[in-house]
């Protein structure tokens, strides 16, 4: 319930009505996977409630799908919308790092 | 080529290899890389590593039916086929075909935040993905340490790639993984310590001007290889390396000679001229007529039938026919037959192994008899002497593989260390002639000698060559107590020979002249003497005849004179005996 000030402090001012379209590149049960998709949630729900949606691709059942994202590192997350496309790799466990690789703060 | 007669040994007996395909590099690694297992080739910028892995997939495909994946971290797949399509390489179509399968893996840095942990699983599901969709056996990573570049965290990049190399193995393709060479290790990032088993080393070095790519097997684990550095160039069709030698001596041979063109030399090499096959040096100082000796040969050649390949590294094809005129040699007939192709081109064009290739090209193109290259020299002052002599090495084994017969001329500073500079390429020589000036007498004449021909019993004499408007010729050099005499001096020996000759001649006539006389003198007195004889003989019969016709005169005048005397005397003594008989009626 913290996060909802955040929220609104940091995407209300830029962009209010744009819509977040996330793509998670995962493979199967692998534990980064599961931590991966845990913590994207978490921060979408506190950065981005109600306007985000999450497509989680299983690069075990779809392994051609790794191509067209030039995926290498599992997991990653490809920020389809708003452009420009941005690319984030990792368990997402770094919040700092993610903020600055999806726009939401300019990097130091 | 040669590494299919080979292959089936190594394979069998030895680590199971896969052969590249690429002409030489199978033959220097015993028959290609290690089945199943990666290959690291590195080396610096522009020295043909990605045509070199790009090769492999290709010829895979192609050759021995292995389909292949290219994974390429810096060029796109668009750049990748039109780069390899000027080697003659249709990537494009064998991508249709599904026989190879390029995935282009781009990574920007800018473009990626890193968050936390993760790993290169995306890699291994694509490149697993891309083997499985054809069923790769060859796989290529066209450089894989552009990773280290765009992915900032080195500990996780190095631990996959550990990973990656095992899981390469364990899926048993072959993989080449191409890496940029170092400052002071063999790769940039240190690749050679995860790829164990064969790395091979590039190189792209400038000697005189002159770039040269060289080739090396730093590693081959478990199997045999060449350890030398081999220049390899890359041309129309792809890579080729040129091993020195082919390790091995053992061409056939033939039994069969064939003339030099030049009657003369023929019987100064046992009577019937060179052995087909062999390889002929034949050197001399400027303006002593090899390219002459190599015409004439090439002529003789031509003229029963044979092709041969004329390769001239200091005139132009028509210089060559337009000179021959003046010896009375005509060529252009026989180019214009089909029978004898030029080849020109100037030493300093390009690199001594890019020489090497397109004269490879042009005999097995041409398939000639007889190769001649006029002068082996020039070519080999392209390049460094042991590259050159290495040179003359591959081609002269090229050559006596297909019993190619081959002329070499080699252009000699004067001086008597022109022999001993020789001696070197001499020494795969099987026939070795010398052409030289003879100074002296105000002139300059020209000689020949055989120095060496192997197998053949050969003339030991020094011939005075000469050419005139008719041709080539060969004389005896005058050999006598004042040395040998060429030229004009050759020629005024022999006048005074010929003039000691009419002397000795004209001395003799008068002898005989003069035994004449004297005989005819005798004859004449014989005949004298006959008459003589015959006169004598003649006063003989005659007093005989005397002697018999007084003789009967003096009975016929007795008888006359008795018949005068008494007439009777016939008739009484008739009657007298006839009384006797019967009745003596007449008696007186």
């Amino acid at each position: 319930m913290k996060t909802k000030p955040v929220k609104k402090r940091a995407a209300a001012p830029r962009k209010p009505v744009q819509f977040w379209q996330l793509r998670l590149y995962v493979m199967d049960k692998s534990s980064r996977s599961i931590t991966a998709f845990a913590n994207l949630k978490e921060f979408c729900e506190s950065h981005l409630k109600g306007r985000y949606h999450i497509k989680v691709i299983d690069l075990l059942k779809h392994p051609q799908l790794a191509k067209g994202d030039q995926i290498l590192a599992i997991p990653t997350v490809v920020r389809q919308l708003p452009r420009p496309v941005r690319t984030i790799i990792g368990t997402l466990s770094d919040t700092e790092n993610l903020l600055v690789g999806l726009d939401l703060r300019p990097a130091v | 080529m040669k590494n299919n007669g080979s292959k089936p040994i190594s394979t069998k007996t030895l680590l199971p290899k896969c052969p590249t395909g690429i002409q030489g590099l199978d033959e220097i690694t015993g028959g290609g890389l290690p089945r199943g297992r990666p290959t690291l080739v590195c080396g610096g910028a522009g020295c043909g590593k990605t045509l070199l892995a790009a090769e492999f997939l290709v010829r895979g495909a192609v050759e021995f039916g292995e389909p292949g994946v290219l994974m390429a971290f810096e060029e796109t797949e668009k750049e990748l086929k039109a780069n390899v399509a000027s080697l003659g390489f249709d990537l494009e179509g064998l991508v249709r075909r599904k026989k190879i399968v390029i995935d282009y893996v781009h990574i920007e840095r800018s473009e990626v935040q890193e968050s936390g942990e993760y790993d290169l699983e995306g890699l291994f599901v694509r490149l697993g993905h891309a083997i499985d969709s054809i069923g790769a056996k060859r796989v290529v990573l066209d450089t894989l340490e552009v990773l280290f570049a765009s992915l900032p965290n080195e500990a996780i990049l190095r631990s996959e790639l550990r990973r990656l190399f095992r899981w390469l193995k364990e899926r048993g393709v072959t993989a080449v993984i191409t890496a940029e060479r170092g400052r002071e290790s063999l790769t940039r990032h240190g690749l050679e310590e995860y790829v164990s088993d064969c790395v091979i080393l590039l190189d792209h070095r400038v000697n005189d001007q002159i770039a040269t790519r060289h080739l090396r097997v730093v590693k081959y684990r478990g199997a045999l290889h060449g350890t030398n550095e081999f220049p390899f160039l890359i041309g129309e069709e792809g890579i080729s390396v040129l091993p020195i030698t082919s390790l091995s001596l053992n061409h056939k041979v033939s039994a069969e000679r064939i003339a030099t063109g030049i009657p003369r030399l023929d019987a100064m090499l046992g009577g019937r001229g060179f052995f087909r096959g062999s390889s002929i040096l034949l050197t001399g100082t400027p303006g002593t007529g090899k390219t002459i000796v190599s015409c004439n040969f090439a002529q003789a050649a031509a003229r029963r039938g044979e092709r041969v390949m004329f390769f001239s590294f200091e005139e132009s094809p028509d210089q060559i026919i337009r000179n021959m005129h003046s010896i009375g040699l005509r060529l252009e007939p026989l180019v214009k037959r089909g029978l004898l192709r030029f080849h020109s081109a100037r030493p300093s064009l390009y690199g001594l192994e890019m020489h090497l290739a397109t004269m490879f090209k042009e005999i097995t193109t041409f398939k000639p008899h007889v190769v001649i290259i006029d002068p082996i020299t020039s070519l080999m002052g392209s390049g460094s002497d042991s590259e050159g002599k290495g040179m003359v090495t591959r081609l002269i084994d090229y050559l006596k593989a297909g019993q190619v017969t081959s002329l070499f001329t080699s252009l000699t500073e004067g001086g008597h260390a022109l022999q001993q500079s020789e001696a070197a390429m001499s020494s795969l020589m099987d026939s070795w002639l010398l052409l030289q000036d003879y100074e002296g007498n105000g002139e300059r004449n020209r000689v020949l000698y055989v120095l060496k021909a192997r197998g053949m019993a050969h003339s030991n004499q020094i011939r005075e060559f000469l050419i005139s408007d008719r041709g080539v010729d060969l004389v005896d050099a005058y050999i006598g107590p004042s040395g040998v005499l060429t030229g004009s001096a050759r020629a005024a020996q022999g006048a005074l020979e010929k003039a000691a000759l009419l002397a000795s001649q004209q001395e003799a006539a008068r002898r005989k002249r003069e035994l004449e006389r004297k005989r005819e003198a005798i004859e004449r007195q014989i005949s004298g003497l006959r008459s003589d004889y015959e006169s004598e003989t003649m006063e003989l019969r005659r007093v005989d005849e005397q002697v018999g016709t007084s003789a009967l005169m003096l009975t016929t005048e007795r008888t006359a004179s008795g018949i005068l005397r008494q007439a009777d005397a016939k008739v009484v003594a008739r009657a007298h005996t006839r009384s006797r008989s019967g009745n003596g009626k007449k008696n007186s």
